[in-house]
């Protein structure tokens, strides 16, 4: 007598809850299956996890500080869920978002526009539209040495991220380095983003608020990858091509096209992004402005199952996830319960296509009938 | 600059990479993409370390990192080959796990030092004039493996059954599943093994080859590059081995060109503006896409590409059964 | 052989009462069927009657529900192919299970005991070499498969089971990819087996093929025995087909005779390369008309699919392709389709549809960007499930709603959605390619009746089949290609499947000009086949026969020419 888990492909759809249901259900099971290994390596995972939730929706700061965090994941995420959605891997956001920001620097450290005379809205206008072209441009090239060259897009885009990491550092310690330091000058205020403190002096109540507006570039977003893939013809091709490409070139649809498109879209999200860090948070073109921003992403698009939607609450979920994970021992934390999540909601796939049954196997279990027929015989 | 140097090193941290790639053959060869190598290399480094520290023991240390790769890849199998799932996310996630592991598990082991894999000499072949010196002198004991593994592997693949079975199973899954070849358990061994070598490639670096561990520095993108010539290779391991030795020699090339004042009888921009360093440090990833897009061309042009049923998860009863 | 004793007689095989259960289908209900020792037993039914999956089942492939199977008279219970490979089973299956990329003789190996380890393939070459003599089958064992043509490539599935010793041959459709000389071919090298003592299992759905080559017949029809293993003496062919099928009808079809219009589709000097960069079509000359069915007959692999993806725009060629004038070679599929082609593509899941997508969105897959679906860059997904809607309604495709996804559709009615989405945009020429294969006898008749109704209406239909008697019952003209040429074009009523068989293996080439009028047929020009056999083939009332010594040898320039090309690459070592 034993047990026997059985796979059964579904006959029907999934119910419409399940898919919500796995993803919430991955996380909590990779919080508690992180936690046995944090106390595996001595650390204590309740006090882990009480700080991870006091470090990040303790107070109306800390919490301004997720939605800080979370607007960069929030950005790339929807680059990526687009991508994924044409199956596309585009896992470059980590150098998108580094050339977004480093485009969007060379507005003010060029300078392109005059930063005395230029309004505000201009500048800011014009750094949004660097950042885009920068991870545009950084999006560009996978797509074109996939589209054309067939070569596999994970691998370029990562090797394009290191690659977008020490072009900017060739820029900060060198020719727009402040001092020597690893970071270039503070940009002049008419280049930052709008933030809510800035609004302390009418309301108390916005002082050390630190939230600023590219989380309304995030928002915008969501609205249009929403819109494009759920009422624009161009979502209807990305569908198709994600589902079966060689259907849609039957159906005369042109894949090369469609293929750095989306990634030149994708990586403009990312670069936007980009933006948003240096003109919104640092002030500054430096070292380090990413905190694997664009790993996460990946994640945080998988786990909202491509949903824009859900992309906004994941990314909330990982903002919390990084701002408690900075300053939190061991380091790999959160990288942790990150990869464990990915792993989780992957597999929990299988529950969408088959159902699990679990089945009690013995001498009245018909399936194993003839095994059993034939082992009496052997005796 | 010494052009002996350049080709010791080079073999020498090609290894690396050799043992990477190798293993991911193997693997891909039986139709299973496993995209982890990095996350498994470096937990395979910090195993390796972690356990060499502990115990004094390099040679445990090795164990464990093999130990430590082949277990992780196995959650890909399971995701993969049981599941059906995606397998480039599976790879994916699991460099994320891989690394994050790392990270958790060996909190506190920067700085610390452990036994390292000895050099060796080999006695006779040493005395070669020129390759005696590049190729069997001072070397690393894992750089000989890496000798070995290469016609080892080539033979195990393409001369030996269960290489027949292997290639069967990643070309055509349906085929050998009718004759009786197991694929799940085929898919599942090669995937495993093809950790252990990641696992293995990890502590190349940690405790042989370049040792210490500098958390996710410890490997820089090697996993990724590893894969990178996989493709490059065409899923033959002489063209990995070749493309190995060639991208550590590359490295090492790099790493000179920062040192001397003079360089080709002119002044060296190096030398005098350090920061273009980064764009040297930026080479060997470049060439990387570079070596992709020079290496897919070649493959259209001989019509040779990976194995047909690579990435596609097999399921009795589809796909024509 | 043994002396038939019905009584106390040991079968070679005997399955009682299996029964197999798919999630939601019951493939197979309480099955029986025996096979005799050294007899050829014919497995009869209808696609998707269960024929296949029972003998998986023999194979060990699937597990019964219920059941049990003997060998030799001992109860048996197979886990893995392997278990059946033991017990002197073998299966050849109707899509080759053969690994491209390798030789024959590193095909025949796989899953074998020996070699042990290192694989001597010069010594193994010489064993296949000497197998393949001793049952007269011709095949060089150092040939990569891909090199192959269909037909030496079913000898090495043949060689693969007998190199294992088997005693039982399973043979699913053989001949469904053969031309009919080889068909014959082949049937007399699974005669010749029989008499050497194997037992063999013929699986088909072709009656008159069956009572050519059988002994017995085991007939099932949708998972339940509906004869079993009854002799063929004083059975008619009408009472066969009734218990197949479980209704009197075979084919009816209603093919009104009507003259052809004018000029559509025109090809000229049309040469085009393969996926492995091979010459695969050859200075194709055709040209179809309005109201008129063009039937392309061919062994797979003659060029077939290259003709079609060149017309549809999927693959580059030299030379012209007019469609309603207007050359389209070399243009996108989009081009193509906007010039009025509709395409029924061979594979329905891995290129006609969207498997994951629903079917409102597998219908608009070619009108998305037309009023009323799509104005400027929206779609109208009211339209369009309404449109979805309709065309459900209109063509009777059976599915719970139009969110349903196109993969959980059943095969017929799948090709029913791919038809109504290509024939409601009023096309002017229809390629259809194998539009009826793997559908069940309703389905096809379905199938059948649309495309003539499309004629009637005034399409130009160019329609590739495999199934011989299929092309002859609905074109008006039948071109037949081989290794990538058009060898003849015949009139409907001067076609018979043995001049299209000898034009299929390259032995006999015919005339091939575009109009009706003009048309010779090359078996009255050559007028050595005696027209008993003609009427034998049309009239279905005795098996086919064919002299086979009036088949000239086979040249192969097109395989030679591949030869050349052989690559070794993959072996490595620079």
């Amino acid at each position: 007598m034993g047990l026997r888990l059985e796979f059964q492909k579904r006959t029907e759809d999934h119910p419409k809850w399940l898919p919500a249901a796995t993803s919430i259900g991955a996380v909590l099971l990779a919080f508690v299956i992180s936690g046995f290994i944090l106390k595996s390596v001595g650390a204590d995972p309740l006090y882990i996890y009480s700080y991870f939730w006091t470090a990040s929706f303790g107070s109306w700061g800390s919490i301004s500080d997720v939605v800080v965090k979370a607007t960069p994941l929030l950005l790339i995420g929807l680059g990526s869920a687009l991508s994924f959605k044409m199956r596309l891997w585009n896992i470059g956001g980590e150098g998108q978002f580094y050339m977004g920001a480093f485009f969007a620097s060379m507005v003010v450290l060029l300078p392109m526009v005059n930063l005395q005379t230029t309004p505000k809205i201009v500048v800011l206008g014009l750094m949004m539209v660097m950042g885009m072209v920068g991870g545009a441009l950084f999006g560009f090239i996978p797509g074109v040495l996939r589209a054309k060259y067939n070569i596999n897009e994970v691998i370029t885009t990562l090797m394009l991220n290191y690659i977008a990491v020490y072009w900017n550092n060739y820029w900060i310690f060198g020719k727009y380095s402040d001092a020597g330091f690893q970071m270039t000058k503070m940009f002049p205020k008419v280049a930052w983003l709008p933030r809510l403190a800035d609004y302390a002096k009418q309301y108390k109540f916005f002082s050390g608020i630190t939230l600023h507006a590219g989380v309304i570039f995030g928002l915008i977003a969501a609205v249009i990858v929403w819109i494009i893939l759920n009422k624009s013809r161009w979502g209807y091709k990305i569908t198709l091509i994600g589902d079966n490409p060689k259907a849609a070139r039957y159906a005369g649809l042109d894949i090369t096209k469609n293929i750095i498109l989306v990634f030149m879209f994708s990586g403009a999200l990312a670069g936007l992004a980009g933006m948003a860090e240096v003109s919104g948070v640092v002030h500054r073109l430096q070292e380090r402005i990413s905190t694997s921003y664009g790993f996460s992403g990946v994640i945080v698009a998988w786990l909202a199952k491509l949903n824009p939607v859900a992309v906004i609450i994941v990314s909330i979920l990982f903002g919390a996830l990084i701002v408690a994970g900075r300053e939190i021992q061991p380091s790999g934390v959160s990288f942790l319960i990150q990869g464990i999540t990915l792993f989780l909601v992957i597999s929990s796939d299988v529950l969408l296509k088959y159902t699990l049954r679990i089945e009690r196997t013995g001498k009245h279990s018909k399936s194993i009938e003839p095994e059993a027929a034939l082992t009496e015989e052997a005796k | 600059m010494n052009l002996n140097v350049i080709v010791h090193a080079g073999i020498s941290t090609g290894t690396i990479l050799l043992i990477a790639a190798i293993g991911e053959i193997l693997t891909e060869r039986a139709g299973i993409k496993n995209l982890g190598v990095e996350g498994m290399m470096l937990l395979g480094a910090m195993a390796g370390f972690k356990i060499a520290h502990e115990t004094g023991n390099v040679w445990l240390g090795l164990l464990g990192a093999i130990f430590a790769g082949g277990i992780l890849s196995l959650l890909h199998g399971l995701v993969t080959i049981s599941f059906q799932a995606d397998q480039t996310v599976s790879g994916l996630s699991l460099t994320f796990l891989g690394t994050g592991l790392a990270l958790v598990m060996g909190e506190g082991l920067t700085g610390l030092t452990t036994p390292v894999v000895p050099n060796y000499t080999v006695p006779i072949l040493s005395q070669i004039p020129y390759l005696g010196e590049v190729l069997f002198t001072n070397h690393n004991l894992l750089t000989y493996f890496g000798y070995l593994l290469i016609p080892i592997s080539w033979f195990f693949i393409f001369k030996t059954k269960p290489g027949l079975h292997i290639r069967a199973v990643g070309e055509k899954p349906a085929a050998a599943d009718t004759l009786g070849v197991s694929v799940y358990r085929i898919r599942y061994l090669y995937t495993f093994i093809g950790g252990c070598f990641a696992g293995l490639a990890g502590a190349a670096i940690s405790i042989a080859i370049s040792p210490g561990w500098y958390s996710h520095l410890t490997t820089s993108g090697q996993g990724w590059i590893a894969i990178a010539l996989v493709i490059f290779a065409q899923w033959n391991p002489t063209r990995a081995a070749l493309g190995g030795y060639l991208f550590g020699m590359l490295r090492r090339l790099l790493l000179d060109l920062q040192g001397p004042a003079m360089l080709l009888g002119g002044r060296n921009p190096f030398f005098y503006n350090h920061n273009l360093v980064f764009f040297l440090q930026m080479m060997p990833y470049a060439l990387t896409v570079l070596a992709l897009l020079w290496g897919s061309s070649g493959a259209r042009r001989k019509r040779l590409g990976a194995p047909a049923a690579l990435g596609e998860p097999y399921v009795r009863g589809e796909r024509g059964l | 052989m043994n002396p038939i004793e019905p009584t106390t007689e040991t079968f070679a095989v005997e399955m009682k009462d299996i029964t197999l259960r798919f999630p939601g289908v019951l493939a197979n209900d309480r099955v029986n069927f025996t096979l005799r020792k050294g007899e050829i037993h014919a497995l009869l039914g209808e696609n998707g009657a269960g024929k296949s999956t029972l003998m998986n089942v023999l194979m060990g492939l699937y597990k019964p529900n219920a059941g049990s199977i003997f060998v030799d008279g001992k109860r048996v219970s197979f886990n893995s192919p392997r278990d059946a490979i033991a017990a002197g089973i073998g299966m050849v299956h109707q899509h080759f299970m053969l690994v491209p990329n390798q030789t024959v003789t590193e095909n025949i190996l796989i899953g074998l005991d020996e070699p042990k380890f290192v694989l001597n393939l010069k010594k193994y070459d010489q064993k296949v070499k000497d197998l393949a003599n001793q049952f007269g089958i011709q095949i060089d064992p150092t040939s990569l498969i891909w090199q192959l043509s269909v037909g030496e490539q079913q000898r090495v599935e043949i060689l693969k089971i007998l190199y294992r010793g088997a005693q039982i041959l399973i043979m699913d459709e053989p001949t469904a990819v053969l031309a009919p000389q080889e068909a014959n071919e082949l049937i007399d090298t699974l005669k010749g087996m029989a008499r050497q003592g194997k037992s063999i299992i013929f699986i088909s759905h072709k009656l008159n093929e069956v009572t050519a080559v059988a002994d017995r017949l085991t007939i099932l029809r949708k998972g339940q025995t509906t004869a079993e293993g009854i002799t063929l003496g004083g059975i008619t062919r009408e009472s066969l087909a009734s218990l197949m099928v479980g209704r009197e009808i075979i084919f009816n079809l209603h093919k009104q005779e009507q003259a052809a219009g004018n000029v559509v589709l025109e090809l000229n000097k049309v040469s085009a390369l393969n996926n492995k960069n091979l010459l695969a079509l050859r200075d194709v000359d055709l040209c179809l008309r309005e109201g008129e069915i063009l039937g392309i007959a061919g062994v797979a692999g003659n060029g077939q699919s290259e003709l079609v993806e060149v017309i549809t725009g999927l693959r580059e060629c030299t030379g012209h392709i007019l469609l309603e004038g207007k050359n389209i070679a070399n243009k996108s599929p989009q081009a193509s389709i906007a010039a009025g082609l509709a395409h029924i593509p061979e594979d329905r899941i891995g290129v006609g549809s969207a498997p994951n997508l629903s079917l409102t969105k597998n219908v608009i897959m070619k009108n998305y960007d037309h009023e009323p679906i799509s104005s400027d860059w929206r779609i109208n997904y009211t339209a369009a499930d309404l449109r979805a809607k309709e065309l459900k309604e209109q063509y009777k495709i059976q599915a719970p709603t139009i969110e349903t996804q196109a993969r959980k559709l059943s095969g017929g009615n799948l090709q029913k959605l791919i038809l109504a989405r290509e024939l409601s945009s009023k096309p002017r020429l229809i390629v259809a390619m194998q539009p009826t294969r793997g559908l069940d006898v309703g389905a096809i008749e379905g199938v059948q009746e649309l495309l003539l109704e499309e004629r009637t209406q005034g399409s130009a239909i160019l329609l590739v089949s495999e199934d011989l008697d299929e092309l002859l019952s609905l074109s008006d003209r039948i071109a037949v290609m081989y290794e990538g040429e058009i060898v003849g074009t015949l009139n409907q009523k001067d076609a018979d499947i043995n001049t299209i068989g000898l034009m299929m293996t390259g032995s006999l080439r015919g005339d091939s000009s575009c109009s009706p009028e003009e048309q010779t047929t090359p078996a009255q020009a050559s007028a050595e086949e005696p027209t008993s056999e003609q009427e034998a083939v049309t009239t279905f009332t005795e098996p086919r026969q064919f002299d086979r010594s009036k088949i000239v040898p086979m040249h192969r320039p097109f395989m030679e020419s591949k030869r050349e090309d052989k690559q070794t690459d993959d072996e490595g070592g620079e």
